[in-house]
């Protein structure tokens, strides 16, 4: 714990979890997608269906899906931005089933077509996690820089994915494999220390295994 | 961890260090977190900006929040400060300054949690219109965030700050206990003075539910955090004149904690209980919410 985890963050009002979280996990998943959104059906959950309206919880997610940071206030006015910015969107209150009860599921389709579904809890205090990406369970916080890899699960890809890292002295802080019964595929979720420039990321784009790569940058 | 996990620890350490608490959290959170004293003083400083971008923001605004519950009681108190009032300017502009805050959060304006968002009131209204009444140098100010927050790491670490785990005394409770601290360090006390202003503060709150209508942080909140800004400069006040508290301030602590656990969680931001699920309570949590 340190100073600023007690006074701050800096955010827009007026919930850390059901604002300043909210538009945390909209705009990792928008980093996720890689593209400027153009649609997004968007479910929410448990205390994020009920007081959504009341706590701007729905201004917040599409505030992060336009880029905006936690603490922008142009966050109040993001349904304004987002018919400027020709990003259509609805909003779903639903059951997610045995989940956080401030979880969010975002199903995106950006400007080039691509398609993501990513789901996500506001876990307090502002601080996020994403749960899922297109039905394959993941755990991580976007608190740092992140690589998410899905790729053909088959010896030597890890191997191959941490030796582009040390080439570049990039130091691994935590990873995580994630296997779905579902996909014919799996994830790795890589945090690391250090900032990852598109040249690493092209060399990843360019391993066979790997289906796709996705970059976090953290706020 | 904190580096200081009860508040006599963190008293004797800044009497033996011959600093204020905030001077020696200030040091302490440099050597910590690995970045210079000054990084991390200007980063406080930005917090102070905010707070006090958001009290002008709110003493102007006369707009409702998007639910029609709270927004505009900041300007009339702004207003009325200004005549014959019965607590004097200080007290008066505390409030507005605080319920200021609290409005630009409840409308989605940009605030700093302090130590939550609905709490986010109490310390720039009591702190900032006291730094500008008595013309404060500002830099005793940024080192009295540090003090709130040294207050605020104790009580997180040993009880909670969260609504929904301890009720309100465990956010309104806890930032008038950080404000208190704070004040009475910008007034030149001793650390064993902020320690006693934080628990007379803290004690005199114990046992408050967290009941919001409709569950949003706007009824009681936004006008509880205009009170508890004068709770704090009480709480200061009886501290700087010697008044000690009977029971020592970790153990308040302790009490907050164990009485947040009992307390059932229909007063714990649920909004199942008390003002949320009054006649009047309920009527606008339907209108607002469906």
């Amino acid at each position: 714990m340190n100073v600023f985890d007690i006074l701050g963050p800096i955010m827009v009002g007026p919930s850390s979890s059901h604002t300043a979280g909210a538009a945390r996990i909209a705009f990792v998943a928008r980093q996720i997608l890689g593209e400027d959104v153009r649609n997004a059906h968007i479910l929410l959950h448990g205390s994020f269906a009920k007081t959504y309206k009341g706590h701007g919880t729905d201004k917040a997610l599409i505030g992060g899906l336009l880029g905006m940071y936690p603490d922008d206030d142009r966050i109040r006015d993001s349904f304004k931005y987002a018919q400027q910015r020709s990003l259509d969107y609805t909003f779903e209150p639903t059951d997610l089933g045995d989940v956080h009860p401030n979880t969010v599921k975002l199903n995106l389709e950006g400007i080039s077509g691509k398609k993501i579904e990513v789901t996500g809890c506001s876990i307090g205090g502002g601080n996020i996690k994403i749960t899922n990406i297109d039905n394959i369970p993941v755990d991580f916080s976007g608190n740092n820089p992140t690589l998410i890899l899905p790729h053909i699960d088959r010896p030597g890809v890890i191997a191959a994915v941490t030796k582009i890292l040390a080439d570049k002295d990039i130091n691994i802080g935590t990873m995580k494999v994630f296997r779905a019964d579902k996909a014919d595929y799996s994830i790795m979720v890589i945090e690391t220390d250090e900032l990852i420039y598109d040249e690493t990321i092209q060399k990843l784009g360019e391993l066979d295994s790997i289906i796709k790569t996705m970059l976090i940058r953290p706020l | 961890m904190p580096y200081y996990t009860k508040i006599d620890q963190l008293v004797k350490a800044a009497i033996d260090n011959n600093m204020t608490i905030g001077e020696l959290t200030l040091k302490e959170e440099a050597k910590n977190s690995g970045k210079s004293v000054e990084e991390c003083y200007d980063r406080m400083e930005k917090q102070l900006i905010v707070m006090e971008q958001a009290i002008n923001e709110g003493i102007k605004n006369t707009a409702k929040s998007p639910s029609g519950l709270t927004g505009g009681d900041a300007a009339k108190l702004n207003a009325y400060a200004s005549r014959k009032t019965i607590g004097g300017k200080i007290m008066v502009n505390a409030i507005a300054a605080s319920i200021a805050v609290s409005e630009v959060n409840a409308n989605m304006g940009r605030i700093v949690a302090a130590p939550t968002a609905g709490s986010c009131g109490i310390m720039p209204g009591a702190i900032i219109s006291i730094m500008n009444e008595y013309n404060i140098d500002r830099r005793k100010a940024v080192l009295a965030l540090f003090t709130a927050s040294a207050i605020g790491m104790v009580i997180s670490t040993n009880a909670t700050v969260a609504g929904a785990e301890g009720g309100c005394q465990a956010e309104c409770g806890a930032a008038s206990a950080m404000c208190a601290a704070a004040l009475v360090e910008m007034f030149d006390g001793t650390p064993d003075q902020a320690a006693e202003a934080a628990a007379l503060a803290l004690k005199n709150l114990l046992g408050l539910a967290c009941d919001p209508v409709a569950g949003l942080v706007e009824v009681p909140c936004v006008k509880r955090n205009g009170f508890c800004a004068t709770h704090s400069i009480a709480a200061a006040d009886m501290a700087l004149a010697g008044v000690k508290s009977v029971i020592p301030p970790d153990e308040i602590v302790d009490a907050m904690y164990r009485i947040g656990k009992e307390m059932p969680s229909s007063i714990k931001e649920t909004a199942m209980g008390g003002l949320a699920t009054s006649p009047t309570g309920r009527a606008f949590a339907k209108k607002i919410l469906g």
